[in-house]
């Protein structure tokens, strides 16, 4: 990245715009349907899909529950009935499988406007950020489960920006908008990534769930990298993808395998040498032998 | 300044940090938990007109179960129940209905509570007669118009446990000395709180409203006793034995209790236990469209 530069500026150079926003189209496109088919029932009565995110019931018969929601109704000290375990349970499954945070970077609607407000960051230039320790979000999660056991209730929902947004779209936003706004304007002004990045319990739980996930992003052609730092400018947890992009010396294999990593695939967007790629947790190593590099890691690993 | 104590001092200061930052996230989200924590509390108090869809006994539980998924919502036919918005007075994203907006219309088969994916709303109710939304209660007796000794009679007749939730209680009234009033009288037993007589209730404001049960329900102390009941389950008194009244009458007059009065030239009879009067019949038609439609007044 030329300093100054936008990330992908190379990327969108020799290949063209689309190609260099080829995952975010795909995911606000995903985001957007996602919502879309909630919201044809109440806008046009073509009831897809019934309820929210924090349960919904597909053509009368898939039930889906968010397994962070049912943890809390746990928590305050209630068995929720076998409909929303078997949701939860499917939602489990399905994220444990294309990793946690796809929850975030394709479904999430706050995303959006965290996205928005990181770009809306770059372009202006606003530099200042407010130090928040990466740690803050299990903090968080921790806190809301002790809420709902100390006052039996599941109080987290009271505030949750994440289940507040989707809410508001299908069933009415009341004043909402106003916590969308206090959001977008916490990650434009107070810190970078701030809310997604740092704060946000959800994103804390389906990162748990994402350091088991198959699915995953990696490095593969890592020894193409220049240094360019267009994928660190990108990445809402730019932490993630030094070990798997640098760690060769060190025996690491190219697999982003931390659960932080959103599978957002904006890194595969933006880089101009094709290093990344959507790969699997299982091909952290074999893939090496295959791109015949590293041999020196895989001697000492 | 020797390499060793350089070392130290980077420890130091790294452990410091450390710990600073640990502590500052501690208090911070600590800060969050306990405001959240507060929060909950107040959002437990339901103002008065929010009433809760059926299945729901009490509100604390109810708020441990409810995801605020709006299933019950999107499955009510008669779009009666909405979810809280932030701004309103109840707890943020739960189903409740306000009655003189949409009362509910008591579906036989409870959409709302077999849509519920945690059992918040309790799927051990089968019969809707069963379900207790609310109380009813007759909260302004000057608005009324039947306390003016008026007909109207419509949260009677609306009542879909028409006669046994709301009966009308026959009363003298004392301003014409001629008419009676027919008072609208709620009975919890078998009020569901549906509120369609607070729908239906003519009066610019409702007289009659449905509350939360928890705030309509009185209690009477437990240790208290009925007398008259305690003495019909034992057979007998059980303080002071029943006497007859003894009344000091000229010879061959005696008194009788039970409706006959003075009675002269009789053998006094031994006292009868009290009949209950036969129940006058009914002046209210078992069809309500009957009174609902009268034309002119009585």
């Amino acid at each position: 990245m030329e300093p100054g530069g936008r990330p992908g500026a190379e990327v969108i150079a020799q290949k063209g715009w689309f190609y260099a926003h080829r995952y975010l189209i795909l995911r606000r496109i995903s985001q957007l349907a996602i919502l879309g088919l909630f919201l044809v029932g109440p806008l046009f009565g073509i009831w897809l899909v019934k309820g929210n995110l924090a349960s919904s019931l597909t053509l009368d018969v898939l039930p889906l529950s968010d397994p962070l929601v049912l943890l809390q109704v746990f928590a305050a000290g209630h068995v929720p009935e076998t409909a929303a375990l078997l949701g939860g349970l499917i939602v489990l499954v399905f994220y444990l499988i294309v990793g946690g945070r796809v929850y975030c970077s394709w479904v999430c609607p706050v995303n959006i406007v965290t996205d928005f407000a990181e770009w809306l960051r770059r372009r202006l230039g606003i530099k200042g950020s407010a130090h928040f320790s990466d740690k803050t979000r299990y903090w968080l999660l921790g806190a809301i489960l002790l809420v709902a056991a100390v006052t039996g209730s599941v109080a987290w929902e009271l505030i949750n920006p994440v289940s507040m947004v989707y809410r508001g779209l299908v069933f009415g936003m009341g004043l909402a908008w106003g916590i969308v706004a206090a959001v977008f304007l916490l990650d434009l002004f107070v810190g970078r990534r701030a809310w997604c990045g740092h704060l946000c319990p959800v994103g804390a739980f389906y990162g748990m769930l994402g350091e088991a996930a198959v699915l995953r992003v990696s490095a593969v052609r890592r020894e193409q990298c220049d240094d360019c730092m267009d994928c660190f400018a990108i990445c809402p947890e730019h932490q993630v993808i030094k070990p798997a992009l640098k760690g060769a010396d060190k025996g690491i294999g190219p697999v982003i395998t931390s659960g932080h990593c959103t599978n957002c695939g904006r890194c595969i967007d933006v880089c101009a040498r094709d290093v990344f790629a959507f790969s699997t947790r299982f091909s952290n190593n074999s893939r090496q032998a295959v791109s015949g590099v590293n041999q020196k890691s895989e001697v000492s690993s | 300044m020797s390499n060793n104590d350089l070392k130290g001092n980077g420890v130091n200061v790294a452990r410091r940090r450390f710990l600073a930052d640990t502590l500052r996230t501690a208090v911070g989200v600590g800060l969050v938990a306990v405001t959240l924590g507060v929060y909950q509390r107040q959002a437990r108090a339901l103002p008065a007109t929010a009433i809760r869809p059926p299945g729901v006994t009490d509100e604390k539980s109810f708020q441990s179960a409810c995801i605020r998924c709006g299933l019950c919502v999107r499955d009510c036919p008669y779009d009666t129940l909405k979810l809280a918005e932030l701004g309103d007075d109840v707890a943020l994203g739960t189903p409740y209905f306000e009655a003189r907006d949409v009362p509910c219309e008591m579906c036989d088969d409870i959409p709302c509570v077999k849509a519920c994916p945690t059992g918040a709303l309790n799927p051990a109710l089968k019969e809707i007669n069963e379900a207790r939304m609310g109380l009813a209660v007759v909260v302004d007796q000057e608005a009324c118009i039947a306390f003016q000794g008026l007909r109207c009679e419509v949260c009677f007749n609306v009542c879909p446990v028409r006669g046994k939730a709301i009966s009308l209680d026959m009363q003298h009234n004392p301003r014409s000395g001629k008419h009676a009033l027919f008072i609208p009288v709620v009975h919890s037993s078998d009020c569901t709180g549906c509120g369609k007589c607070e729908k239906a209730c003519i009066l610019e404001e409702a007289a009659i409203k449905v509350f939360p049960v928890a705030l309509a329900k009185g209690m009477l102390g437990r240790h208290y006793r009925l007398g008259w009941e305690q003495k019909a389950e034992a057979g007998k008194a059980l303080v002071t034995p029943d006497v007859p009244h003894q009344y000091n009458l000229p010879e061959g007059v005696s008194y009788e209790h039970g409706g006959r009065g003075l009675i002269t030239g009789e053998r006094p009879l031994p006292p009868t236990p009290p009949v209950a009067p036969e129940a006058p019949l009914s002046p209210f038609s078992s069809n309500p469209l009957d009174t609902l439609n009268r034309k002119g007044g009585l």
